[in-house]
C-alpha cells in the first residue's frame, strides 16, 4: 500500500478566528466605572467672621440615631423630603435686591429669600445608618436637579436635553470639544441660578 | 527577449499568511495581560447603598479609594464585627487615613494632585460616626473632594 501523505490542514482561517476573538474581547470588556454622589467638604480653617445667615434661609434636615428624619424640627417622611426641599429652594420670598425672578414658589416670607441664599443643612447622628444618610443626600441632590432641569429646559427648549443629561454629555469624554464649549455656559447659568449649597455638619452628639 | 519570457509564466507568489494568527494571538495575549483591573481584595463587607442622582467617577488615575464596613465573615474571629476602615489591602485606624491620603497623593502626577477625588466605598450598614471621623481626617489633609460611591438604584431600597 502506498503511504498516503497526511493532508495539510488549512490554517488560512485561523487569523479570522483569532481576530473574531480579539474583537469579541475588546467589545465585551467593559471596565466598570464607579458612580456616586460628589460632595465637597468645607476646608479646615475656620472662617474669621462667618457670614450671618438668617434662620429662614436655612433648611435643617436632621437624621436621628434611629434613622428618623427631622425636617425643620418636624418629623417627616423621606418620601416628602424632595418636595419640601424644592419648595424651600424655590420659594423666592425676597423683595427688592433679593427678589428671585425665575422662582415659582409660594413667596412665603418665612421661607428662603432666593436660591442663592438658601442653604440646606444636613446633620446626622453618629449612630445614623449610612444607607439612610445616602438616601437623604440623594433626595436633596434630586431636589436641586429637579429645579435645574426645569430652568435648563425653560432656557434651552430646543436642545432636547435636560440639565442632568446635558451635564452627563458634558462629562462624557467622547463629546467633542466644540459641543462642550457650547454646553458649558448653558450649564453654568443654571448652576448659578440654583447653586448647590448643601452643608454637611458634624454630628449632633459629639462629646467634645 | 528570452529574458522577459521567463517571467511571464510565474505568477507573483502568494504571501505566506501562516504567521498572521500568531501575530494576532500575540496581540490578544498582550491585551489580556496588560488590562489590569486593579481592585484590592476586600476584607470587609461592601454592599453599597443605592442612589439615583449619581455622577460617574471617570478617570481612575484621579481617584483614591477608602473602604469601610464590617469585616467579612472570614475575618470576624480575628477582627470582631465593628465597622473598620480598609486602606489598600489592610485594615487601618482613623488616624492612618491622613497619612494614606498624603502617600497616595505623592504617587500621582503633579498636575493631578489638586484634582484628586476620594471615593468612599462604605457599606450601607455602617454608622455615620465612622464616616464623620474619616471626613474629619480628610479635611485635615485638605482632600476636600469626596464621592460617596453608590450603586445605581432607587433610594427606597435603602429604607426597610
Amino acid at each position: 500500500m502506498a503511504k498516503r501523505a497526511a493532508p495539510e490542514v488549512n490554517a488560512g482561517s485561523m487569523a479570522d478566528i483569532a481576530f473574531l476573538l480579539l474583537i469579541f474581547f475588546l467589545v465585551t470588556t467593559t471596565i466598570e466605572t464607579d458612580s456616586g454622589l460628589n460632595r465637597k467638604l468645607p476646608p479646615m480653617e475656620d472662617q474669621v467672621d462667618p457670614p450671618i445667615i438668617r434662620q429662614k434661609n436655612i433648611f435643617t434636615v436632621l437624621v436621628s440615631k434611629n434613622d428618623q428624619l427631622l425636617v425643620e424640627e418636624e418629623l417627616a417622611d423621606i418620601k416628602d423630603l424632595r418636595s419640601l426641599a424644592v419648595e424651600f429652594l424655590d420659594n423666592g420670598g425676597g423683595v427688592g435686591d433679593e427678589a428671585c425672578a425665575y422662582c415659582q414658589g409660594k413667596r412665603d416670607e418665612s421661607s428662603s429669600d432666593n436660591p442663592d441664599k438658601a442653604i440646606i443643612s444636613l446633620k446626622s447622628d453618629r449612630e445614623t445608618t449610612y444607607k439612610v444618610y445616602i438616601a437623604v443626600q440623594n433626595e436633596l441632590v434630586a431636589a436641586y436637579n429637579e429645579l435645574r432641569n426645569r430652568e435648563f429646559l425653560r432656557l434651552n427648549p430646543n436642545l432636547g436635553l435636560n440639565y442632568v443629561e446635558a451635564q452627563k454629555k458634558y462629562d462624557d469624554p467622547r463629546t467633542s470639544e466644540d459641543d462642550r464649549e457650547e454646553l458649558k455656559p448653558m450649564l453654568d447659568v443654571v448652576k448659578q441660578m440654583y447653586p448647590q449649597k448643601l452643608s454637611e455638619a458634624e454630628s449632633s452628639s459629639k462629646s467634645s | 527577449m528570452s529574458k522577459f519570457k521567463k517571467k511571464k509564466g510565474g505568477e507573483s507568489p502568494a504571501i505566506n499568511t501562516a504567521s498572521l494568527p500568531d501575530i494576532v494571538f500575540m496581540l490578544l495575549f498582550f491585551f489580556m495581560v496588560a488590562t489590569v483591573m486593579r481592585d484590592s481584595t476586600l476584607l470587609i463587607v461592601n454592599k453599597l447603598p443605592a442612589a439615583d442622582q449619581v455622577e460617574k467617577l471617570d478617570k481612575k488615575d484621579r481617584v483614591m479609594y477608602i473602604y469601610a464596613g464590617k469585616p467579612s465573615s472570614r475575618y470576624v474571629d480575628k477582627y470582631g464585627s465593628t465597622a473598620r476602615i480598609q486602606l489598600n489591602d489592610k485594615f487601618a485606624t482613623v488616624s492612618e487615613v491622613g497619612a494614606f491620603i498624603l502617600a497616595e497623593r505623592a504617587t500621582k502626577r503633579q498636575e493631578l494632585q489638586n484634582v484628586l477625588t476620594t471615593a468612599l466605598k462604605v457599606d450601607s450598614e455602617t454608622k455615620m460616626g465612622l464616616i464623620q471621623d474619616i471626613k474629619q481626617e480628610l479635611r485635615k489633609v485638605s482632600a476636600l473632594k469626596i464621592n460617596y460611591t453608590t450603586r445605581v438604584g432607587d433610594y427606597t431600597q435603602n429604607i426597610n
